[in-house]
């Protein structure tokens, strides 16, 4: 990765390279911690947000361990309830601000541009300014567990009044974390627009970008759409906690349930923002190593593009047993039944692509097809919830944590994990390990299993979600459920393993590292100077 | 042939077969209301109907990954889209949805139907018990888990309803529509008990309906569905169903305690009467803050044992109980405990684990107190 | 090879951010008129159970006769306001389109005067928008010194086009305390800085 790349450094290249923001870099370029805190290219921004982000995901893996491990027999064992709800509230919120959202982002810097035919981003200072906001953000995250009253422990859904009224002193800083960690997806979210707009190569039309590209974009409009909804509310949260207004207090006239309106018309869109570029991203991967184009690119982006719409009209199917009126209930229902059908179509045509192909199964096509598998699973049990008088039964169950689960962990996580196996070898010139990450994937999916698949059975037998303790006919799923999550979490440390063998050395890859990739980043060198597409290069379109 | 049909024919007996088997403890209950029963069914048809795509999908999947591997010779073909597949594929799951919304419509139109209910109860969520108070009828009482805390810590082997079990269990006759009204004191609960498909989130300074018929006699368990805190996990919900008679004459017998109790007000107690009352009311109400003990959690949950401020002042003390302190977790409990409750409490409390007052508040001087 | 160029922000990069900008700043916007847009929809689909606070007039449409409903009324003291509010009857049974009056008795139980207010609740939903509230202390901050009781009316009307299936109407007054100290304070603050200009 970024490491090796000052064989290439742009001392070397100062004739031709011309980044906007590295004009003083060619004088005397920078080394050490100050080029990392300088940086303003887009391979490295990315390595950035790649190593934050798995730095994340270990730190909240913990946080689930933790869980898992006073789930592990019934009885408190381990930690005290408030401890509990700390930690299950940390362990959400690290995971999906700080770990998927920024893997995608670190994966949308590096291969956005190559894909592309760009030289960087449209706004590389502003670029570096969206990653370094993120570890001060989460440093203070993580620091509010150690204030008084400890840190954030109402779920990472913090409804209010729990997360008012009755919060801890830390929520002050909860809040501002959040606000600085919004701040950079949004500053991303519209470099990513600027750059996809205005920066492709000549001859590229935006129904011939690769899908990653399309997923990205779409998923930037989402960003830009519902961040200042969060902002909003957590505002409205900071401004009842502190300032004596009554948003959500019914007390004052507010309304605890319009807490839970606007943190929704956020977080359902949220939670396709965390899997669009994880569709696009196996939508580059299956046809390459399938070696036949992707079936139905024009229905592909449409679909993305009606997920993205809908995810705006499906919000209150988290507030099925809140009270809503009759017609409300009815609305949210249907439409969120709808929404499936745009996903089937999707999952239908990497099916129909896998179809008459000529298939291989190296590392990234492994994650990618499990993804197809147990996110689909993910995607069934989502149907079930859809369904609001069944919901009643599931809501706030481990039911729904097994969905969410499913289409976030073999869902998201393996595909950033297709991903980053599938563009090493640009980002290195190595191919990654086979044999360390077929264990790898081995393990991850049984892990991944053991965890989960259990939890529809104990959801559906009746056990409540955010419980410390639970009665004892839960207690064989939530054995099951712990050993599957230590074996999960041990072994993403073979993840960890291959990536810094494969930084530091393995077999050499070629420019096109694998036979069937089409796209424009495998044009370039493995692995990518540090300046690439200088000069913007011709495109050729596929004939039809 | 024959030994694959076998295999088939023995699967989709496991199919028929497999359900009701999974029924006990990994499945939804089917439920004692014709609404459960409803819900179950609707929720096996989605499951079902997942299963089958699923197969179709997964099948087609996993024959491509079989038959088209590069090492078995598979050349891939040319195709990338065709207009008039993808809208079969889109129309299809459209069409499967719309007849599943059907359905649903009809069942969820009913579980908002609470007219003509033949009993009202309010249950109130507080943090961390519920309150349940029968409308009309002057029946209320609160309801904690029973469960020791000795067997959370592992001290003492669990019992068969470990986490799942009440001093004062909600007490509802069978074939009579009973309408629930739910609200809350503090923060978001929800109450849920999964044999009736009821579950609803009770919203401080909010009001919400719901209803359940029952069909059959007995005890039914649910928990706390809402994270409401600290100890959400430890807030149960038992509800005992029986034959309309004994329910009437159950109702009755409260109702005759509730008079006593009122009229127990007037007179005099004795200080042994009240440390026994007050005993078991701060083991159901306060110990899971202040500990059985006394000794608190400080800073959140102050002690009580050597209390400076409780011993000397026994008029902020019981006005602590009935008013609470704003601004912290110290609930009011005026409109939870009755005034001989309040009483026996704060008796209880200022003469156990040491702190021997010697005083006896009498359940009258509350009552002056809280009427002033 | 050339000079290194300062290469000048392509135009269409100003326009795309200059638009995104835009569109933050509108949902941000957006977020808070929810807040006012949320009470507004309530109000005028009559959903959620939210109550107008603002008194409206008796419809003079004549009496339903024909049918009865059961209107109950339910107080609750859950917040730590040591009031009592007490209500002269639990329920009533009215005609749709009959105005009806309920006495209402608010009571400082404790030692010294202090704000509340009374915040209402409908139940079902569906019936909120057919009851018309002529004369009710929903929401009003009551001052009330120590000991002292207080009788106010609620005076309200069913319209007679409340849905045939609701027989029954649940209204719940939960009490609630006021902050008036932190209010009067930073009147008090602005008073003496206005005051010495």
């Amino acid at each position: 990765m970024a490491p090796k790349l000052p064989l290439h450094h742009p001392v070397q290249q100062s004739s031709t390279a011309s980044d906007a923001g590295q004009a003083s870099a060619h004088a005397a370029p920078p080394r050490g911690l100050m080029r990392w805190l300088l940086t303003t290219n887009h391979k490295e921004i990315g390595s950035l947000y790649l190593i934050f982000s798995l730095t994340m995901f270990f730190i909240g893996g913990i946080f689930a361990l933790v869980v898992r491990a006073e789930l592990f027999q019934p009885g408190l064992q381990l930690v005290n309830p408030e401890f509990f709800n700390q930690m299950t509230t940390m362990h959400g919120l690290i995971m999906v601000f700080a770990a998927v959202m920024p893997a995608f982002t670190g994966l949308a810097n590096w291969m956005i541009p190559l894909q592309i035919g760009a030289p960087d981003m449209a706004l590389p200072r502003l670029n570096n300014f969206s990653f370094w906001l993120l570890p001060v953000a989460f440093t203070l995250l993580l620091s509010t567990l150690l204030m008084p009253g400890g840190g954030p422990n109402f779920g990472w859904t913090f409804y209010a009044p729990l997360s008012t009224t009755y919060a801890p002193p830390s929520t002050t800083f909860f809040i501002l974390s959040l606000h600085i960690a919004g701040i950079s997806s949004i500053l991303g979210a519209i470099n990513i627009i600027a750059t996809i707009l205005n920066m492709r190569a000549p001859g590229m039309r935006m129904m011939d970008m690769p899908l990653f590209c399309w997923t990205w974009l779409i998923t930037a409009f989402l960003l830009i759409a519902v961040m200042p909804v969060l902002a909003g509310v957590i505002t409205m949260m900071l401004m009842d906690i502190n300032f004596g207004t009554h948003f959500f207090n019914a007390a004052g006239g507010g309304d605890p349930v319009l807490f839970q309106h606007l943190f929704w018309f956020f977080g359902h869109p949220e939670v396709y923002i965390m899997i669009l570029p994880a569709f696009g991203i196996v939508s580059a991967i299956i046809p390459t190593f399938a070696r036949k184009r992707l079936f139905g690119y024009a229905s592909m982006v449409y679909a993305t593009a009606a997920i993205a719409l809908l995810s705006f009209l499906v919000w209150a199917h988290h507030m099925f047993v809140v009270g809503l009126p009759l017609a409300a209930e009815l609305f949210f229902m249907y439409t969120t039944m709808i929404i499936a059908v745009p996903t089937g179509v999707k999952v239908f045509n990497w099916i129909t692509t896998l179809f008459r192909g000529s298939i291989t199964f190296e590392p990234p096509m492994l994650f990618a097809l499990a993804f197809v598998v147990l996110f689909t699973i993910g995607g069934f049990s989502g149907l079930m919830l859809a369904i609001a008088p069944a919901d009643f039964q599931y809501h706030d169950t481990y039911f729904v944590v097994a969905h969410f689960h499913y289409v976030l962990v073999p869902g998201a996580v393996f595909a950033i994990m297709a991903g980053v196996y599938y563009w090493l070898p640009k980002w290195t010139g190595h191919y990654p390990n086979v044999k360390l990450a077929q264990w790898h994937f081995w393990l991850s999916v049984v892990g991944v299993n053991l965890t989960f698949f259990p939890m529809h059975f104990s959801g559906l037998a009746g056990m409540p979600r955010r419980i410390p303790d639970y009665a004892l006919q839960f207690a064989d799923f939530n054995l099951v459920s712990s050993l599957g999550a230590f074996l999960f979490g041990a072994s993403q440390l073979l993840f960890v393993a291959v990536v810094i063998l494969c930084v530091r050395g393995g077999e050499k890859a070629p420019a096109r590292a694998w036979e069937g990739a089409e796209d424009l980043e495998w044009t370039v060198p493995s692995p990518a100077p540090l300046h690439t597409f200088e000069t913007p290069p011709t495109f050729q379109r596929h004939e039809h | 042939m024959r030994t694959s049909f076998v295999w088939v024919a023995n699967g989709m007996a496991g199919l028929v077969v497999a359900p009701a088997a999974l029924a006990n403890g990994w499945n939804m209950p089917v439920g004692v209301s014709d609404l459960s029963q409803e819900i179950h069914s609707l929720h096996m048809t989605i499951f079902w109907i997942c299963v089958i795509i699923g197969v179709v999908v997964f099948g087609v999947m996993f024959y491509s990954l079989f038959k088209f591997r590069r090492s078995r010779g598979a050349k891939a073909a040319n195709f990338h889209e065709n207009t008039v597949v993808e809208v079969i594929w889109t129309a299809v799951p459209l069409l499967i949805l719309i007849g599943m919304a059907v359905p649903a419509t009809a069942t969820l139109k009913k579980m908002y139907d609470a007219s003509d209910a033949e009993l009202d109860v309010m249950i109130i969520g507080q943090q961390w018990r519920w309150r349940y108070e029968y409308l009309g009828e002057e029946v209320a009482f609160n309801s904690s888990l029973s469960t020791p805390r000795a067997q959370v810590r592992g001290e003492e082997p669990r019992g068969e309803h470990y986490l799942l079990e009440v001093d004062n269990p909600l007490v509802l006759p069978i074939n009579r529509k009973v309408r629930f009204l739910m609200t809350s004191d503090d923060v978001i609960h929800s109450w849920w008990v999964p044999d009736f498909a009821v579950k609803q989130d009770t919203i401080p300074g909010f009001v919400n309906e719901n209803w359940v018929r029952i069909n059959e006699p007995g005890i039914y368990r649910g928990q706390c569905a809402e994270l409401c805190g600290m100890d959400h996990g430890f807030m149960p919900i038992v509800v005992h169903a029986m034959e309309e008679e004994e329910f009437d004459t159950w109702l009755a017998e409260r109702r005759e305690e509730a008079e006593q109790e009122a009229m127990g007000v007037d007179r005099e107690w004795e200080l042994e009467e009240l440390m026994e009352r007050g005993e078991g009311v701060y083991a159901s109400i306060c110990a899971s803050c202040h500990q059985p003990e006394g000794q608190g959690s400080p800073p959140a949950f102050p002690a009580l044992a050597g209390n400076q401020r409780l011993l000397d002042d026994a008029d902020w003390h019981l006005d602590t109980v009935a008013n609470g302190v704003p601004g912290t977790a110290m609930p009011a409990f005026r409109s939870t405990l009755n005034p001989v409750e309040l009483a026996a409490v704060v008796t209880w409390t200022r003469n156990a684990w040491g702190n021997d007052t010697g005083d006896a508040v009498q359940p009258s001087a509350v009552v002056e107190k809280l009427a002033q | 090879m050339s000079q290194p160029e300062r290469r000048s922000p392509n135009p269409g990069v100003r326009r795309t951010v200059v638009r995104s900008v835009a569109t933050l700043v509108g949902m941000f916007a957006f977020a808070f008129a929810l807040v006012p847009l949320y009470d507004v929809f309530c109000r005028v689909t009559g959903i959620n159970g939210k109550v107008d606070t603002t008194a409206q007039a008796l419809l003079h449409e004549g009496v339903d006769d024909s049918r009865f409903v059961t209107v109950q009324f339910i107080t609750r003291n859950g917040a730590g306001l040591p009031w009592n509010l007490e209500v002269e009857t639990h329920q009533v049974r009215v005609h749709p389109g009959q105005s009806t009056e309920v006495g209402f008795t608010f009571h400082n139980a404790s030692g010294e005067g202090t704000w509340g207010r009374a915040v209402p609740s409908v139940s079902p939903s569906n019936a909120n928008r057919h009851l018309r509230k002529v004369s009710c202390f929903c929401f009003e901050e009551q001052h009330l010194e120590a000991g002292e009781r207080l009788e106010l009316p609620l005076v309200f009307q069913l319209a007679r086009d409340l849905p045939p299936e609701v027989n029954t109407v649940t209204l719940v007054y939960t009490l609630y305390p006021v902050d008036r100290e932190g209010a009067a304070r930073q009147a008090r603050v602005a008073d003496s800085k206005g005051g010495e200009a």
